[in-house]
């Protein structure tokens, strides 16, 4: 029989198979951050059980981490604790752990693929749903609750009813100026934020392939965006390269022979899945959202959207809804909105290939007056090479606020904040209401088109930017 | 976990599609190190405005839904963020089972883990129920039989039969996990075939 990607990693992880149809899969890595482990520990505490493979688990902090005077220290007293409180408990239960000042600390998603923890064919989960990043490497990985981090504390197992997979072919070539964010955002505009639910996505074609590794994580990244808790994509010779001599990865003549096993990981040639979409990457353009949902987004050269010609009465007041919280009229093109704030940053886009996309829009030019840009690395390794390809200059030149890396702004758990009513371009995965502060208005954008706002002052088609 | 069986109660009418984890409990209440005393913060920018004073239009804030029991909600209800401090922050509200046409997944996962039942129905049933909510009528729910009971009209609900046995008799999966410790031990032993399992120390 022949089988999927998906299907060959599942199959591999089954310890135990039960009546009701659900197995106990076996869990090949973890990473923990501060704010989801902290109840998971107590728990093990309370219980007595010990954690079972501390190694194969990697922490670090990120989600509560100042972006600024990190030498200061943790300002805010809750969030403190939080961070002291994940340090405490890696040490009592010696979980190798990347400290706060360590060059090599950064966002859970960006540390894992670049200590070489993230594998192709493992399982990884983490407290956090945006784990469908190290996907890119067709790991299955997966955003889990508090109560599985503590069961993968205690079991190195969670169960799970074996989901639905879903084939994404993007055929063809991508435009310049269109980027992988603009697939994944594509991809949720054609199924929607519940599309994907159920299903582990499997994102294939010649776009795929001809992503670097930095842009099919961006787009695993937003698996969850549409619903689907897990996105994949094949390894290939350059998922092998990115790997190969990371800290944590295989070495040497063990290198050669995971790699032989990691080839025997593609999906069969004809192997079945229980979805198909189609996409022509050619017909993507730049993607801009204009509401408070990731599928309420439309390609750069589109005006804001009319409730008044949505039919069905939910969607209709839902978008009236959207419109009125972002300030937005019905009609105009979304190239006149203006912007108050950029955010370059996220495990979506703060890798090094993102920086660079932003860095050769900035090069030479000023951020606009009005707007305050950020730039916020995904590890400190990162900053340290964009700092040393002089990536760092062009941009705090053009007048960019270089910040220390962490989740930052994405979710506004640090004081990394919108203020209400301030209005931003964002390349981070959530536009929600609130998101990146109470009342304040999420554009999500490439880091190209980020940059290229910030400096008009208001949304630009990247592609016809000078 | 606290068992789940039989409910009976004020309905909340949420009828937003996708509403996110982050409106269900949003980020400054993720700081904390305990599971409780969430509550009061639940769907914070809905329930207080910028002074922090209860906004009397909110449902939760107006009697007899400030008693909820359950909430009846659009589709794709907790979509986004796998805090887990969405189900703990409902059922320190009070609220204990969930009516929509759909949840997102790891949403949907983690209320199981707290003793919180969704339930889904078709969208037809989701709108029955919904009038109800909005008139202040009390319903019913009786996990073993399966169903919702609402102004006399039965409502069948699937569920997954080992959630149901873990919900019913409030047990910890972990528990019954480690029952099963031995297939644990068994598929490790045979891990040394694979070359990369153990990550190179850091």
């Amino acid at each position: 029989m022949k089988k999927t990607l998906f299907d060959k990693i599942w199959k591999q992880h089954v310890v135990d198979e039960r009546e009701d149809g659900s197995s106990l899969i076996y869990i090949d890595r973890h990473l923990v951050h501060e704010v989801t482990s902290p109840q998971a520990f107590e728990g093990l505490r309370t219980s007595g059980r010990a954690l079972r493979r501390p190694d194969l688990t990697l922490a670090v902090a990120d989600h509560n981490v100042p972006t600024e005077n990190r030498v200061e220290g943790i300002k805010d007293d809750i969030a403190r604790i939080q961070v002291e409180t994940l340090e405490k408990n890696v040490k009592e239960y010696q979980v190798p752990y990347i400290p706060l000042m360590d060059a090599r600390q950064g966002i859970v998603h960006v540390i894992g693929p670049e200590q070489g923890f993230t594998l192709p064919g493992c399982t990884l989960v983490c407290g956090d749903s945006h784990t469908s990043t190290h996907g890119a490497f067709g790991a299955l990985a997966f955003g889990i609750g508090t109560s599985e981090v503590e069961h993968v504390f205690a079991t190195q197992t969670l169960v799970q009813k074996k989901p639905n997979t879903m084939l994404i072919n993007v055929s063809g070539k991508l435009s310049i100026g269109v980027t992988a964010k603009d697939i994944a955002l594509g991809i949720i505009k054609k199924l929607g934020t519940s599309g994907g639910t159920g299903y582990v996505l499997e994102y294939a074609g010649e776009a795929i392939s001809n992503l670097s590794i930095e842009g099919r994580m961006t787009l695993c990244n937003m698996s969850i965006e549409a619903g689907a808790r897990a996105g994949l994509v094949a390894p290939d010779s350059k998922t092998y390269e990115y790997i190969k001599n990371r800290p944590m990865s295989p070495k040497g003549d063990l290198f050669e022979k995971s790699m032989d096993e990691w080839k025997l990981l593609p999906s069969d040639e004809g192997a079945i899945f229980d979805k198909l979409v189609n996409i022509d990457a050619s017909s993507l353009e730049p993607h801009l959202t204009w509401g408070t949902s990731p599928e309420d987004v439309l390609p750069i050269n589109s005006n804001v959207p009319d409730p008044q010609k949505v039919e069905k009465e939910n969607l209709k007041s839902a978008m009236k809804d959207s419109l009125d919280y972002m300030g937005l009229k019905p009609g105009i093109p979304l190239t006149n909105i203006k912007i108050d704030k950029v955010f370059i940053g996220s495990c979506t886009n703060s890798r090094i290939e993102d920086l660079r996309e932003a860095a050769l829009i900035a090069k030479g030019k000023k951020v606009n007056d009005s707007v305050h840009a950020m730039v916020v690395p995904g590890s400190g390794l990162i900053k340290e090479q964009a700092e040393k390809e002089g990536i760092a200059d062009i941009l705090i030149e053009a007048g960019f606020d270089w910040r220390e890396p962490g989740c930052s702004m994405c979710l506004g758990m640090n004081p990394d904040q919108l203020k209400p009513k301030e209005r931003c371009a964002s390349t981070s995965n959530r536009n929600f209401r609130g998101r990146q502060g109470r009342d304040g208005r999420t554009h999500l954008v490439s880091p190209g088109m980020a940059a290229a706002a910030a400096i008009a002052g208001h949304f630009v088609d990247v592609r016809n930017f000078n | 976990m606290k068992s789940f069986n039989k409910l009976s109660g004020i309905v909340a009418s949420l009828p937003q599609l996708n509403i996110d984890t982050d409106a269900i409990i949003p980020k400054q209440f993720l700081k904390t190190i305990d599971r409780t005393g969430l509550g009061k913060h639940l769907f914070h920018e809905k329930r207080y405005n910028k002074e922090n004073n209860l906004n009397e239009n909110f449902v939760l804030n107006k009697e007899p839904w400030n008693k909820s029991k359950f909430i009846v909600a659009g589709d794709n209800f907790g979509c986004g963020s796998s805090r887990e401090h969405a189900p703990w922050a409902l059922l320190d509200f009070g609220i204990s089972c969930i009516i929509s046409t759909s949840f997102a997944d790891i949403f949907y996962n983690n209320c199981f883990k707290n003793g919180v039942l969704p339930v889904i129905l078709d969208e037809k049933n989701v709108i029955e129920i919904n009038k109800l909510a909005l008139e202040g009528i009390e319903i019913s729910i009786n996990l073993e039989e399966q169903q919702i009971i609402a102004q006399n009209k039965i409502y069948k609900f699937d569920i997954d039969p080992y959630r149901k046995h873990c919900l019913l008799n409030g047990l910890d999966d972990i528990g019954i996990t480690l029952e099963n410790e031995n297939k644990i031990n068994f598929y490790e032993g045979k891990l040394s075939n694979k070359k990369w399992h153990i990550p190179e120390k850091i």
